[in-house]
């Protein structure tokens, strides 16, 4: 360019505007302002704003509020009350979801099913803790029909624990991990599996040499949103859990910092600290994903 | 060379047939390949090629009929079972593997020593030219380059069949030359058996020992390039062959294979390829070339001319007749748009076909 440019006397450069567009600002450009408007008054002004007035506790210096939080069992355990709960149901819905996924693409009718498996997500999490605490009850379906067939003589205890928040997560969160998850196998070209079958990989050599690897960098995806959304579990570890106990998880601990202490400075170190807790899972499975290949999955150039 | 290429008599499809609900994408397509040959399988788009490679290959599962490898059916088998090499159209490399793994796929699959594979993959780079390339992704690679690693990795695994699907349609003209020589070297090389489809005559000609020209899932024909070239059976099968003038007349006298036709009021003998009756409808089918600007007499159509091009040693012009029937001729001199000619054509050059019955025959 330079070469060009000497050899060849310019009376005046380029334009601003022809030297923005070339940096890729152009009037299209000014079509992001409302969502930058947008996130900075809904996302980063009430961060920041619950950043600092976390380090403003009630009492004490400025680090209180976590000196308290990391010193008081029944505060930070909810970390890994909460982590207990979200890393075993994203990995489960990931492992249902994947099968399902594969399954599913091949199917003709593949609509119909996408909107069966989508409904829960419409449903929303309080009706299905509701319709869960019921129908899993002591007094519910499942346990009398399991009774009633003689499986079991004694109620199975499935909610007010552990397994009822479990079962919540897994129904809520299974839509949204399949729906990314067929995403990430449809966008594969399936010549590439044929080409695997006329090479010799049986299917499980097919799955393993040629799927997983393309798509570990999808399933890492899908394990972030999916984990970031069952961290945040609220409403049915009240309803559905223990929330004194095993299913504290740490929204709750917020919510009673912020509601029934009314320490807002406690509840916002609290989301900080949840904040930073799925941030470092995030960072973690990303890097991780870096060790994978992260090109198109298509056979050649097209 | 170690890529040995394990050896048979004979592949043989036996009226095999395939269904895509209603449809019949192939109807009893009996054929038999012979160790050695280079069958290349012609047709237009949705003729059914595609899918009788893919029958053949077992990834598609056939609706009727049997695949026989010597003695043994193979159109039961799944595809990894039949051990068939195959060269896909956008040849499918996996794109998170390099080129020397791409290559050694199938050899891991089989479960072979990692000295054999190097040793194989090796051999399999230097046959398709691609030794320096081996640590590269295919993404990193030309559209010739994924081309040749593609044909090495369905050869590497020493299949008794190499089946090609249109593999070079998706490259440029020169480019397409060059890999055409190249997949008949490489085929020569091994003493491969290779089905290779598409739908470009010129390849089918040039490649092949047998041709084998297939429209709506019916073998039309089955012959080397030179029995099909000269002789088409069918007029489908001629307008593959570069017949492009194809005039509608009618039958005035037949006598064993001369045969003269009324087309527009002009008279017209050739060779008749299909049985024909006197007052039948019939068409004239003339290669461009044989085509030329002459006198007025027999064998002549009087014709307008529309359109002249230059082509370097000759001229290549399109015209129509009173009627209204377009024709493309040449031309050792140019002829002006808009004159009248007269088009002569060598009477054993001009081919006569029965009318085509309408749907499928």
């Amino acid at each position: 360019m330079d070469a060009i440019a000497s050899a060849t006397p310019v009376e005046h450069g380029p334009s601003l505007r022809q030297r923005l567009a070339a940096r890729g600002f152009d009037a299209v450009t000014l079509l992001v302002v409302p969502a930058v408007i947008f996130i900075l008054l809904l996302f980063v002004y009430p961060f920041a704003f619950g950043f600092i007035l976390s380090f403003e506790p009630k009492a004490g210096g400025w680090l209180a509020n976590y000196q308290r939080f990391f010193s008081d069992s029944y505060l930070y355990d909810t970390i890994a009350n909460t982590l207990w709960l979200a890393v075993p149901t994203t990995l489960v819905n990931l492992l249902l979801a994947v099968p399902i996924a594969f399954r599913v693409r091949l199917m003709r009718h593949q609509r119909l099913l996408t909107t069966i498996l989508v409904l829960p997500i419409t449903l929303g999490t309080v009706l299905v803790a509701e319709g869960l605490l019921n129908y899993l009850g002591p007094q519910g379906w499942f346990n009398r029909t399991l009774m009633t067939i003689g499986l079991i003589s004694q109620p199975l205890k499935l909610v007010h624990n552990y397994w009822g928040v479990f079962a919540s997560l897994v129904i809520t969160g299974f839509p949204f991990t399949f729906l990314l998850t067929l995403s990430y196998v449809t966008g594969i070209d399936p010549a590439l599996e044929q080409a695997g079958a006329t090479l010799g990989a049986n299917a499980w050599q097919r799955f393993r040499y040629i799927y997983l690897p393309l798509l570990m960098p999808g399933f890492a995806i899908t394990f972030c949103l999916s984990f970031v959304q069952a961290f945040s579990v609220f409403p049915s570890a009240v309803l559905l859990g223990e929330p004194a106990g095993i299913t504290r998880v740490i929204s709750i601990a917020a919510y009673q910092a912020a509601f029934e202490e009314y320490d807002y400075s406690m509840a916002s170190a609290v989301a900080m600290i949840m904040g930073f807790v799925q941030l470092a899972i995030v960072v973690a499975v990303l890097a991780a994903r870096g060790l994978f290949y992260r090109g198109p999955a298509t056979g050649a150039k097209g | 060379m170690t890529i040995a290429l394990s050896q048979f008599d004979e592949v043989r499809l036996d009226r095999v047939s395939r269904d895509f609900g209603a449809l019949n994408a192939l109807r009893d397509v009996s054929l038999t390949i012979r160790r050695r040959e280079f069958i290349a399988l012609l047709g237009p788009s949705g003729c059914g090629k595609s899918t009788t490679l893919n029958c053949i290959a077992g990834l598609l599962p056939v609706t009727g009929g049997a695949i026989w490898l010597d003695k043994n059916r193979v159109d039961t088998l799944r595809p990894e079972e039949r051990g068939f090499g195959m060269v896909f159209q956008n040849y499918a490399l996996f794109p998170h593997l390099n080129v020397r793994q791409n290559i050694g796929f199938g050899l891991k699959m089989r479960g072979r020593s990692k000295a054999e594979i190097d040793r194989k993959v090796d051999e399999a780079l230097s046959l398709v030219r691609l030794q320096g390339q081996e640590n590269k992704l295919p993404g990193q690679l030309s559209g010739g380059q994924q081309q040749r690693v593609a044909i090495a990795r369905a050869i590497v695994i020493e299949p008794p069949l190499v089946l090609m699907d249109e593999p070079l349609s998706n490259l440029d003209a020169k480019l397409r030359l060059e890999m055409r020589a190249e997949i008949r070297r490489i085929h020569n090389e091994l003493g491969a058996t290779t089905i290779y489809v598409t739908h470009d005559q010129d390849e089918a000609l040039s490649l092949a020992d047998r041709i084998v020209v297939l429209r709506d899932g019916v073998v039309r024909q089955v012959g080397t390039p030179k029995e099909l070239y000269e002789g088409p059976a069918h007029l489908d099968v001629a307008d593959f062959m570069g017949f492009r003038n194809k005039l509608k007349g009618q039958v005035l006298s037949s006598e064993g294979s001369r045969v003269v036709l009324d087309v527009e009021g002009t008279h017209i003998s050739g060779i008749a390829r299909e049985r024909l009756t006197a007052g039948s409808k019939a068409y004239v089918a003339i290669r461009p070339d044989d085509l030329e600007v002459g006198e007025q007499g027999p064998n002549s159509l009087a014709v307008t001319v529309d359109t002249i091009e230059y082509r370097g040693r000759e001229f290549v012009g399109t015209a129509h007749t009173a009627g209204g029937l377009d024709v493309v001729f040449r031309s050792h001199e140019a002829v002006e748009p808009g004159s009248s000619v007269h088009l002569h054509a060598d009477d054993q050059r001009v081919l006569v076909f029965a009318e085509p019955i309408q749907g499928r025959s």
